[in-house]
Parts: C-alpha cells; structure tokens; sequence
C-alpha cells in the first residue's frame, strides 16, 4: 500500500461524494480516474469527478499578475507564495467499496473519514475494479455539478487504458451504459461520442 | 453453420401458444444469418421446444433512434448499439415439446400445449434434436431431404403417408415432378403400396429431363423388376426407346355416361348435352356412344330426337364433343384386351403401373382415361377390400394413384361427380389413396383438400393457392410467411401426417449415380454384375 501513490486527503464527506485537497498545488489527479481511500481491506473507491483550484481564502480572490513576465512559469517563479496561497481539491463520487475481503460496487455503509489518505489506484487495482461493470448506474444516476456524461466518458476512457484491448473494454461497458440508457438515447449518443480515442 | 455445437441465439421475451413466441436476438447472433423455416429449440425450465422460426425483425429500444439514427460507419458505435438499443427478433412457432424425464423421451415429441417461460434460452436445433424429431431412415421412413442449412436427414413415414390422400403443389418449375419421382421411389424402396401413375408427359417410367435439360433415370430404371410401364403411344414409347409392358387400347363401350360429365368443360358441352348422354346410355346400352356416332341420317337423328325429346342443337353440340374423344387414336371400338385387367394383374402382384400418356397429352385423353380406369380398379378394389373384410382375410396392398393436373379433376364442379373426388373424400376406407400433383390448389375443391393427410409444396405466390393448401393447419399465417419465401427450386414445405411437424426441406439429390446408388441397392448389385461381365 505504501508504494502507491498518494494525492490528497480527504476534507469533506458524505455518504455518496467527498472532497479531497490536493498535498501540492495543480497536483490533481486527472477527471474520471480511480481513486480510494480508507484501510486496507475497507477501502472507498469512487471516481474523480470535478476539480477545482482556489484561493486559501474564500474572500479574498486572486488577481492577475503576470503583465510584465514572459512566461507562465516565470510568473510562478516570480511569486513563490502563489503556492502557499492557492489550493487544488477535487471532489469524489464514490462507486464502490471493499468489505469482508469482497469488492462491492455499490454504496459503502460508512463515508469516508476526514483527514483520509487519497491514493490512486494501480492498473492492476482498476482492471479488478472494472471487472464488473455495476458502477456505471451509480454514475448514471448521481447528479453531478458538472455533466454527467463527460465524467462517465473519461472514467471509461481513463480505465480502457490498463487494457491490451481498450476497444473490447469500451464496446462491453457502451453495451452496459445501452442498457442503463434505453430510454434516453441522446445522453447514450453523447458519452459514446466521448469514448473514442 | 455449425450445427452440432449449440449455439445460444437469444431468450424468449413474450408470446402466445397461438401466435407464437418472441425471441430477442442477443447481440453476438446477427439477425442476417438468420433464415425463416429455420428450427431451434427453446430450453424452457421443464421441457424443451421445439420450434420454427417464422418471422424476423428488428427492433429499437427507444424509438428515437429511428428518427435520428446514429452514424453506423463507426464501427464502435454500431458494436455498441448492437444487440442493445437495436436488436434483432424473431417470431418462434413452437411445435414439439421433449420433456425432461424418461417416460417422455420414450414417448418422443409431443404437439405443443404451452408455451416456454420467460427468457427461456433459445438456441439452434442441433443434428439431433432434428433426428429426434423426424426420427432416422428405417423400414418405413424415407430420407426425403435435409432441413435448411443442416445435414441431418428428414424422413418421411410413408406407412402413415399411404394410410391418406396426399398432395404435392407448387408452381410450374418448382421441382414438383422430382419431389413425385422421389416419393414414388420412396414407396417403392419401402414396399408400402403399389403405384398407378398417370403420367401425362411421360416422366416417371423410363426416364425424365431435368430442368437444366439432362435425363434423369425413372422408376423403371431404378428398380426394374417392380414397375411396368403401360403406355397408351405405342409409337412415341418406341421413338423414345422406351420398352413398354402393355399398350392400352380403350373399346368405345367402355366410356360411360359419367366419364362425359367430367368432360364437360374440357369438350364444352352443355348441361343439356351431357343430360342426353345418360339418356341415349339408357337407350343404347354398353355401345351407346358407338351407335350414336353411328346415326348418320338425318331422318334417323330426328325420329331418334323426337322420342327423347332431345333438342337438336343439344344434339350437335354432343355430336361434336363425342367426335372429339373418337379422333383419340388410342380408342377403338372393341378393346384387344381389356386394359383395366392388366393392370389390376400386375397391381395384384406387387408390381406398379406407370401409365405415359405419350403424345395425348391434352387434357381431354388424360381425364378420360385417367377417370375412366380408375372407376374400375377403385371398384374392383373395393370388392376386394369388402371381401376381405368379410372373410377377415389379408387386405390388398395400399393402391396409390397419381394424378397430375388434378384441379381438373377435383375442382368443385366436379369433385362430387367423379372417382378421384370419392377417393380423395372416404380416404382409406379402400385402401385407395390419392397422390394428387398439382399447380393450382384453389382451384382444387375445398373438402378435398381439407381430407389430405399430407401436403408438399413447393413454392407457391398466388394468395388462393396459398390459402387453400394452408387450409386448417395450425399457424397458417406464420407458414405462410415460410411458403411464400420458399426458393423457387429444391425447397418445400411439408405438413400432415407423415411428419410430425410442419418442415421446410432442401428436396434430397436426384440425378445423379451416386443417388441413384441410395435408392436401389438392387441395381448397383447388377451394375456390378455387369461390370463382371464387361
């Protein structure tokens, strides 16, 4: 567990999503990828499903600085403190979890705790967890701040990778998301349209 | 099409014992490997089906998808949505179940009485559900032909085929002279009933043409010493080199009133005319038709007339039509031998009696001839079996006769009148059945066709020609889909007694020296024998 890697912790929790904070600032991992948390043998997956990068401060809004630097980079050099002053968090979906050494992909009894370690899960990790393909309704049915289909989309995208076939992973979970999506064919159309490479 | 391995086609998601069931394709079967005819078996949680496939459609989960279809030619979207949002389905005829238990796979199918449950797995018959259905070639079935796309064989029970009349139809080019040739050849490997064939254009005797012009060997090729071939044209027979057994010569006073009646509209009598055939039979006798083409004198046609109260022109209408039939060349006033015996003598023992009709192949000789011996064998036949009957002695031998054209002779006009319609109708009360070929089954009387034990047929188009043969059978409009799709050629539908389910067959092969091999043991021992010689 040690070698994996760590990306936040969490700051706020509920039964369904969390919100993590970021140990480095922009240090985020990416939309749609697997991430867990908790002990080992009850860990919380869920799904990074939005990121955000915002002032440490909720009054106090940052303002641009960069008029007189030539690059981006300078920029951040030029102003070390922007590090300390800013933070990147992203928020969880949580699709599934891990109890009495069974994998579940449904909704675990407890939310995870403050302060939890966030790691990112190994390719070895997301080929288990892909193995079924039941998260794909939590997704589908939990209302998200952003659109539902871009997160289902780079989830699906971002797990085909671990694949030697990512085609044959992606026709098997679009057949699945058909099903969850029979009545509503513009919404299938949409993510489909998102799965290609 | 792999049949031995089974191959899972999808589930069955709703139906009825009447209409059928449907079947939901799962996405790995494409419903273009499909075929209407086709049989699969339902596994339902107690028995298994046995069913048709009759019908096949596709299907949309949410109709928005016909109205904006998506783009196809990305082939992951058109791998996703198969099966999915878009699937195929097809409408399934269960007809046989096989139950589970012991006691019941003695037993074998049974007729239908329910339907599988829900999402009962359907899969492609295999080799041997189909042989456990049709049952394998014995002493009293026949390997007729294959299923579709399957190697296994299905066999016709000719011992229940020649219990009733049966008919083959199909239109003209359909192969319904080689699916006659084939059953005949069946009843004659089997041995389960003598033949009489009328055979209006010469092609079940010695040899016929297929349709791609190259002969192909008759019965009396194929089994030599069971058939005879009667022949009413000598000289066409020897033109043909075709040896015959007996030419039949018919005496005019052999014809009767009733022959006239079937005549009727081939000879274009009138009511009127054919009243004053029985009349002057009355008067004349035996010879009537004899001494009434006799009457040359105009004094004598009147006084004659006169006494019966015959009109004239009623008269020369008849006149007319009498003088029709004596041109047939093959008829004469006195009989050398009378063709009738003949052929009961050779029936009597076991050989069959293939009668070509040489050059006379208008349809009036064939009626006339065709009614007019049947009359008399039907009858001594029926002597027999009453005989036999009464004395509880063995019975005469099955007597099959084939007739072709048979609207003709059994279209509702005259169906009540003639033999071939009492045939038809006390079916094998007589132990004489009919064969009945023909290209127009509507114009066929409906209580005949509704008598037939077993019906054959090639394709068909005309909706009353469909409609009639359907007549009474169970699922008529699902096998009318399969009907009416058959292919024009080598393919037919079969139903009735002798199966015990309706079957779309590929007809077996005949032509070439290897069937011909299949059919006669006996004469590929003489080819060897003759090789020996040579």
């Amino acid at each position: 567990m040690g070698e994996a890697e760590r990306v936040g912790e969490v700051i706020e929790a509920s039964t369904t999503d969390f919100v993590a904070q970021c140990y480095e600032l922009y240090e985020l991992p990416p939309l749609g990828s697997l991430v867990k948390t908790g002990e080992p043998g009850t860990e919380l997956y869920g799904v990074v499903s939005r990121a955000t990068t915002t002032s440490f401060e909720p009054g106090r809004r940052p303002i641009a600085r960069g008029k007189d630097e030539a690059s981006e980079e300078a920029l951040y050099r030029a102003n070390p403190q922007l590090m300390k002053l800013l933070r990147s968090e992203f928020g969880v979906v949580v699709v599934g979890h891990r109890e009495d050494g069974g994998l579940h992909h449904y909704l675990p009894p407890q939310p995870p705790r403050i302060h939890g370690f966030i790691y990112r899960c190994s390719p070895q990790e997301i080929r288990e967890f892909a193995s079924s393909l039941g998260f794909l309704s939590i997704l589908v049915n939990t209302r998200l701040p952003i659109a539902g289909d871009e997160v289902i989309a780079a989830t699906l995208r971002h797990m085909s990778r671990v694949y030697q076939d990512p085609n044959a992973f992606l026709v098997t979970a679009g057949k699945e998301l058909a099903v969850l999506l029979s009545g509503d064919f513009g919404k299938l159309k949409a993510i489909l349209g998102r799965l290609k490479g | 099409m792999t049949s031995e391995k089974e191959e899972r086609l999808g589930i069955v998601t709703s139906g009825s014992l009447n209409k059928g069931v449907e079947v939901r394709l799962d996405s790995s079967a494409s419903v273009e490997d499909m075929a209407v005819g086709r049989y699969v078996t339902v596994e339902g949680q107690k028995q298994r089906f046995f069913g048709m496939i009759t019908d096949i459609s596709l299907g949309v989960i949410d109709p928005k998808l016909t109205l904006t279809p998506p783009d196809v030619s990305d082939p992951f979207l058109a791998e996703v949505l198969a099966g999915t949002s878009t699937y195929g389905e097809l409408h399934v005829l269960p007809m046989l179940t096989i139950g589970g238990d012991a006691a019941s796979l003695l037993e074998g199918a049974q007729p239908v009485k329910t339907v599988p449950s829900h999402f009962s797995p359907v899969k492609l018959a295999s080799q041997s559900d189909v042989e456990l259905v049709f049952g394998s070639e014995d002493e009293r079935k026949f390997y007729i032909g294959t299923p579709l796309d399957m190697e296994t064989k299905i066999c016709l029970n000719l011992e229940e085929l020649v219990k009733r009349s049966n008919g083959i139809f199909g239109k003209s080019g359909t192969g319904k002279t080689f699916l006659t040739r084939l059953l005949l050849i069946g009843m004659l490997q089997k041995g389960r009933a003598v033949n009489l064939v009328f055979d209006m254009h010469s092609e079940y005797g010695w040899e016929g043409s297929s349709e791609a012009g190259r002969k192909v060997k008759a019965l009396k090729q194929l089994f030599p010493a069971k058939v005879a071939v009667f022949t009413l044209d000598e000289e066409n027979s020897r033109r043909r080199k075709v040896s015959t057994d007996f030419v039949v010569r018919i005496g005019y006073d052999e014809i009767t009133a009733e022959d006239m009646v079937l005549l009727r509209q081939t000879l274009n009598l009138t009511e009127a005319a054919v009243e004053a055939v029985y009349q002057l039979a009355r008067r004349f006798g035996r010879n009537w038709l004899e001494r009434t083409l006799e009457i040359k004198d105009a004094e004598e046609t009147k006084e004659l007339l006169g006494e019966m109260s015959i009109h004239e022109s009623t008269f020369q209408n008849l006149r007319r039509g009498l003088a029709t039939i004596s041109r047939l060349p093959f008829l004469e006033a006195q009989a050398p031998e009378s063709a009738v015996g003949r052929i009961l003598e050779y029936l009597e023992r076991g050989i069959n009696v293939v009668l070509e009709f040489g050059r006379y192949t208008d349809v009036t000789a064939y009626i006339l001839v065709a009614n007019l011996l049947t009359r008399r064998i039907h009858g001594k036949y029926r002597e027999k079996m009453e005989k036999a009957m009464g004395e509880d002695s063995a019975r005469p031998v099955p007597l099959v006769i084939t007739i072709e054209e048979a609207h003709r002779f059994l279209n509702p006009g005259v169906a009540s009148q003639t033999i071939f319609g009492t045939i038809a109708r006390e079916m094998r009360k007589y132990n004489v059945t009919l064969l009945v070929i023909d290209q127009r089954p509507s114009g066929i009387d409906d209580e005949v066709m509704s008598q037939m034990g077993t019906k054959i047929t090639c394709l068909l188009d005309n909706e009353r020609d469909i409609d009639s043969v359907l007549a009474g059978v169970s699922g008529k409009s699902e096998l009318r889909s399969v009907l009416s799709r058959l292919e024009s050629r080598q393919q037919a539908l079969i139903f009735g007694h002798a199966v015990p389910m309706p079957v779309v067959i590929r007809t077996r092969e005949y032509g070439s020296a290897e069937s011909y091999r299949d059919f006669s043991p006996a004469a590929e021992a003489e080819q060897d024998i003759e090789e020996l010689w040579d």
